[in-house]
């Protein structure tokens, strides 16, 4: 097949067109998508996080706390609410002297038999452990995420029901807290939240 | 290294676990000025990722990522 040089003139003039026009079209959709998301972040309200933490054993007062601080530096707003034994994350002695417990915890990183795990001093052992784990790692301590949490105006509800059944005081637990709620405050926040997350 | 914007403030966030280099990366671009830009120097492989979500979700504009091996260093400019 032979093609005069008017043809080839034709067919490139029609593919540059066709590839500039594609082009064109992508950037606009992008400058459009990036002004629109620029304006809803504009006057939008902030997107919320509900988090319930109901657990008080190290590992499980770690996603609460990472999840509402970097919620928090994301812009959006946080708020916990600690319920029955997750308020023991919130006790003064509580905070720092949170444990891990080996016990029916088959993905320990030395995975360890119950009846071994349940000897006196290993939750102390593997508690001791993992604390020397996180600070080699470099990895936020509780009380560090605790203060972030606080400075970043994540709220931090104390289950009032709780505090009831366990004979825990306002005085027992350490300061900066929103003041003892219950379910009704929570779900309240919750009901207007994008994300909840129960821990 | 020519980057083409002037670096107003850096961050050495090397070491550091998630959530860290995020958190730290909010307290310092509260401190710079509309248009000014963070420098932010990561080890964690996970802060690829999580940097462009930052700034997906503040708005703040991730100008360019550089990657060697280990290390990565993020540009932000302050948007708001």
């Amino acid at each position: 097949m032979t093609v005069t040089s008017q043809e080839l003139e034709q067919m490139v003039a029609a593919k540059v067109k066709e590839v500039a026009e594609h082009r064109l079209e992508q950037l606009v959709n992008e400058r459009v998508r990036a002004a629109l998301e620029a304006e809803t972040r504009k006057t939008a309200r902030p997107k919320r996080v509900a988090i319930v933490a109901s657990k008080g054993t190290l590992d499980a007062a770690y996603p609460p706390l990472i999840l509402a601080t970097t919620a928090a530096a994301l812009d959006m707003e946080a708020g916990v609410f600690f319920t029955f034994f997750g308020l023991h994350i919130l006790k003064k002695k509580g905070l720092g002297a949170l444990k891990f417990v080996p016990v029916a915890n088959p993905a320990m990183p030395m995975p360890m038999p119950n009846l071994l795990g349940a000897l006196p001093g290993m939750t102390g052992l593997a508690t001791l452990m993992m604390k020397q784990t996180i600070k080699q790692k470099h990895i936020a301590s509780i009380p560090e995420l605790m203060d972030v949490a606080k400075e970043s105006g994540v709220k931090l509800w104390p289950c009032q029901m709780t505090m009831e059944m366990m004979g825990i005081k306002r005085e027992d637990l350490i300061d900066g807290l929103e003041e003892p709620v219950g379910a009704a405050t929570f779900l309240e926040f919750a009901s207007h939240a994008d994300i909840t997350l129960f821990v | 290294m020519a980057i083409g914007y002037t670096v107003a403030l850096h961050l050495d966030c090397k070491g550091l676990n998630c959530p860290l280099p995020i958190i730290k990366t909010k307290k310092a671009i509260e401190k710079l000025n509309l248009g000014q830009v963070l420098e932010m120097i990561s080890t964690d492989p996970g802060s690829k990722p999580d940097m462009i979500a930052w700034s997906k979700s503040t708005g703040h504009e991730l100008l360019d990522t550089k990657e060697e091996p280990g290390l990565f260093t993020f540009y932000v400019r302050k948007t708001k």
